[in-house]
């Protein structure tokens, strides 16, 4: 034997419902859930998608700049989000629409930025949900960063339950490879902090396949760092609650950080800027489609729950007055006015940004049509 | 009252200008709902379909197919909401300019539609100055195509396809010279039984009455007209239309309100055997027809494969041969170590044949070249390999093959059918090919009788390789044994391919498959 011929054995995917929609136990991760909450989970992952294909539609019909799907990752976001506390605090990637639902931010909302009339949308403290983060793994630090607070604040280990906090830091399989996710790691395992890593392995990093990333299943990377590490079906929206909630726990609890890798797919684009049928097979989209997060949670609410066909009906018209909502609500977003982008760079205003607000404000009434002028879109030949 | 909405092209990547119109979904007078896909644009980042942001019908596409939009543009405009349109001076309502299926008239003299603007040289003529003088007058300065000249892009007459996309008529088809032009009946006409809408006609303004002032640009302004072109059925009612071949614009209504019902189509599509008597195109009696347009690799294929077979004096020989060495020889290599991960194919010992074969014949290596009047013989082998994909027949070839090793042709071979299945073979893959192979045994036929990749010398098509009785041995030992026997064919271009050189290769190509040991020799 040599040291680079070991290889080592094929990583278990922790499963708790089968894409056939089959309950299935596992010994280390027991999940209690009574049907009327997987009937309330599949809402969410019902909604989140309609919400995501409207918000796609959207971009198509130039109402959004870009959109990135979430197409495909509906359980690992809502499995994960349905396991967080009140207090505690996500930091999501630009991805984590189904998050925000469980964190109830206002899908509209979310839609601000990627209209280009808001530089973030929501108040980041009012839901425990930070601002979308566009540069590639760097929430993972503002996450430990946060957690450092947490442990500062003694919100960790007291056996309160509304008190202990914990921190959901998400990023995808290409992040992993940042140098900002492997500093975060080692900080958090340095101080032991309550944060938990949620790789969603959605398999390609825009067009780079991970098997070009990682020579080791992205969870063992935790091994190295000195946390436990997990991977779970990510397309299984009750192993994903469960072993979220159960890594969360550990984190409020003082027992420090662990890796979760879900292991998911991508369905659609990396976002409506790419195409991936110029670097994927359409195989691979055919093998995943098998394992769709949705379909095994229908399947297991008609055949083993009993859930009625009025319950699939009064979900659709849900989900289609959704999705008018948020076509109208699009649509009826404002444009920010021009002296807003002063008002959000301090919490309190320094005396030299007041006067460049106030000088810029000038300057814009110097136009004979007033400020209105500055907003008038560039007329196009 | 209704509402005309454009669809302008948006920017769907971030800083893109233009996209190029790869495909209409819908055509005038089709109902959409929103977030229906109306069309699939290709920009320089990726093809992506654009749902409606509206609900109504579709009353014009603004460019055809393969047309390259300026990000802004309305490409579509559909009508919204019931009622008459407010009068729109400035927007006058242009043919439909996409062909979709379907015979476009009903008279007795009716000819396909590409063939009645070319084959009425006086309608055509005197229809198309009738717009407005430059054919564009409302078009936006610096648009890229005039109406006319959509209509001609893809290969449609202007009257005949404005005829049958306009037209209402009744389930009698009764021909008459109107409906040769495809004149459509004035609104009141719309849900109308069938004597009323000929005595319509017949009463009507002048410019029914005379098929060649029809396409009076008076009359295509005006929105109310226009507003009678649509037919009314619901999405199920036009997708069974559809399935069964029935145009909507040939079915009277009878359901409510003059909407067309399933039944109406039904019949309709019982009647079509007959309709189809006249010696129109293109209906089936069941089952409907689906139309593919040619584009894309198709369309490049064809028009390689007519040039070709027109360019080049084809001539094919055929040989059957036992190839029971060469399937030892296969197996005794896939064996090897060095070949784990490799497909060892039968393909792969042909091309490693052929390779050999054109050493021994170079001028079966070869390309005329009419411009310069030279037979440029080529020192290397550019082995083309015809692969079936999705997307159509491509060519990629394997640069310089006659330099490889075994091992190193299996793997080119692999890469590039690997490559070819995903999709992704590039043009430099497919540019510079010397000769080609074509492996048709692979669906299990013996044998044909393929055309030359344009610029080529020789084509080799290989057969299935099957078990058959082969006679062995000679004199007292004559026998018949099961042998692993299979048929190959050589094209070659007899203008620089004699047939004696032809016949050469093709059996020196054989007889390597036979005894590979010959390449000792």
């Amino acid at each position: 034997m040599s040291l680079h011929g070991h290889v080592p054995p094929e990583p278990d995917l922790v499963q708790l419902l089968t894409p056939e929609g089959v309950r299935v136990s596992h010994p280390d991760f027991p999940l209690d859930i009574s049907d009327d909450e997987i009937q309330a989970l599949y809402r969410d992952l019902v909604l989140v998608r309609r919400f995501d294909a409207e918000a796609t539609a959207l971009q198509r019909q130039g109402e959004l700049g870009l959109w990135a799907s979430c197409l495909g990752q509906e359980a690992a976001q809502v499995g994960a989000g349905r396991a967080l506390r009140t207090q505690d605090m996500a930091f999501p990637t630009y991805r984590e629409h189904g998050v925000a639902w469980c964190r109830d931010v206002d899908p509209l909302t979310l839609l601000g930025m990627f209209r280009g009339v808001s530089l973030g949308g929501w108040n980041p403290n009012e839901n425990n949900f930070n601002l979308y983060t566009i540069v590639i793994g760097a929430q993972t630090l503002h996450a430990v960063g946060y957690a450092m607070g947490v442990t500062r604040d003694g919100a960790v280990g007291t056996g309160e339950p509304d008190r202990d906090t914990a921190v959901l830091t998400f990023f995808g399989d290409g992040a992993s490879s940042q140098g900002d996710v492997n500093e975060a790691m080692i900080w958090a395992a340095a101080g032991n902090l309550p944060v938990v890593f949620y790789c969603q392995n959605n398999q390609w990093a825009i067009s780079e396949p991970v098997e070009r990333q990682s020579k080791v299943p992205l969870f063992q990377r935790s091994a190295g760092f000195g946390f436990p590490g997990i991977r779970i079906d990510g397309n299984d929206v009750l192993a994903c609650l469960a072993v979220t909630r159960m890594a969360l726990d550990e984190a409020r609890s003082g027992q420090g950080p662990t890796l979760i890798e879900a292991y998911t797919y991508r369905m659609g684009a990396h976002t409506t800027s790419d195409d991936p049928t110029r670097y994927r097979l359409s195989d691979e989209l055919e093998t995943w489609r098998l394992r769709d997060p949705i379909e095994r949670v229908r399947a297991y609410l008609i055949r083993q729950a009993g859930a009625g066909q009025d319950f699939f009906d009064e979900l659709e018209a849900e989900s289609e007055a959704l999705a008018v909502r948020v076509r109208a609500g699009c649509r009826a977003l404002q444009d920010p006015s021009p002296l807003s982008v002063f008002d959000g760079v301090y919490a309190e205003m320094t005396e030299e940004l007041a006067e460049q607000k106030a000088g810029y404000a000038e300057y814009l009434a110097s136009f004979e049509d007033g400020a209105h002028q500055i907003d008038e879109p560039v007329a196009s030949s | 009252m209704a509402e005309l909405k454009d669809f302008k092209l948006p920017d769907v990547g971030e800083g893109l200008t233009e996209a190029d119109i790869l495909r209409w979904d819908v055509a005038v007078g089709d109902s959409v709902v929103v977030n229906q896909v109306l069309v699939e644009v290709e920009t320089a980042k990726a093809a992506v379909e654009l749902p409606s942001p509206f609900a109504g019908v579709v009353t014009q596409l603004h460019y055809p197919e393969g047309a390259t939009v300026e990000v802004g543009r309305p490409i579509i405009s559909i009508r919204v909401g019931a009622g008459e349109l407010p009068a729109q001076p400035d927007q006058p309502v242009q043919p439909d300019v996409r062909p979709v299926g379907g015979p476009t008239s009903s008279g007795p003299d009716a000819s396909p539609a590409g063939g009645s603007a070319a084959g009425r040289p006086g309608s055509a003529e005197e229809l198309i100055p009738a717009l407005p003088a430059d054919g564009s007058a409302d078009q936006p300065a610096g648009d890229a195509t005039s109406p006319k000249r959509e209509a001609v892009l893809v290969g449609y007459g202007v009257a005949g396809e404005r005829g049958r996309r306009r037209r209402r008529t009744t389930s009698e088809l009764a021909p008459s010279a109107n409906d040769a032009f495809g004149v459509h009946p004035p609104a009141t006409a719309l849900s109308a039984a069938p004597r009323q809408v000929a005595a319509k006609q017949a009463e009507g303004p002048a410019a029914f009455e005379n098929p060649l002032t029809f396409e009076n640009p008076a009359s295509i302004d005006n929105p109310a007209s226009f507003e009678n072109l649509d037919v009314l059925a619901k999405p199920p009612v036009r997708k069974l239309a559809k399935t069964l071949g029935v145009d909507l614009f040939r079915v009277a209504p009878t359901g409510p309100n003059g909407t067309i019902s399933r039944n109406d189509i039904q019949e309709a599509a019982q009647r079509q055997p007959d309709a189809r008597t006249d010696g129109r195109p293109g209906r089936a009696p069941t089952g409907g027809e689906t139309r593919v347009p040619i584009k894309g690799v198709r369309k490049h294929t064809a028009a390689a494969m007519v040039a070709s077979a027109f360019t080049a004096p084809h001539v094919t020989e055929f040989v059957t041969v036992d190839v029971t060495a060469m399937m030892e020889l296969r197996d005794r290599v896939s064996a090897r170590r060095e070949f784990r991960d490799l497909k060892v194919s039968p393909l792969l010992f042909v091309a490693r044949a052929l390779l050999w074969a054109a050493g021994r014949t170079p001028i079966i290596n070869s390309h005329w070249d009419a411009d310069s009047g030279d037979i440029v013989i080529k020192h290397y082998v550019n082995l083309g390999i015809a692969a079936a994909t999705d997307r159509g027949l491509i060519v990629p070839n394997i640069k310089s093959a006659q330099s490889m090793t075994l091992l190193e042709l299996a793997t080119a071979i692999g890469a590039l059918t690997d490559t070819a299945r995903a999709g992704r073979t590039s043009p430099a893959d497919m540019a510079g090919g010397t000769i080609t192979i074509t492996n048709v045994g692979v669906f299990g036929v013996d044998t044909g009788t393929p055309i030359l990749n344009p610029g080529e010398a020789a084509i080799v098509a290989m057969g299935a390789i099957r078990r058959q009785p082969w006679v062995v041995g000679e004199g007292a030992d004559e026998r018949i044994e099961p042998r692993w026997v299979t048929q190959l064919a050589v094209s070659f271009d007899h203008r620089s391919v004699d047939g004696q050189q032809g016949s050469q290769f093709l059996a020196d190509l054989a007889a390597l498959l036979h005894d590979p040991g010959l390449a000792q020799l």
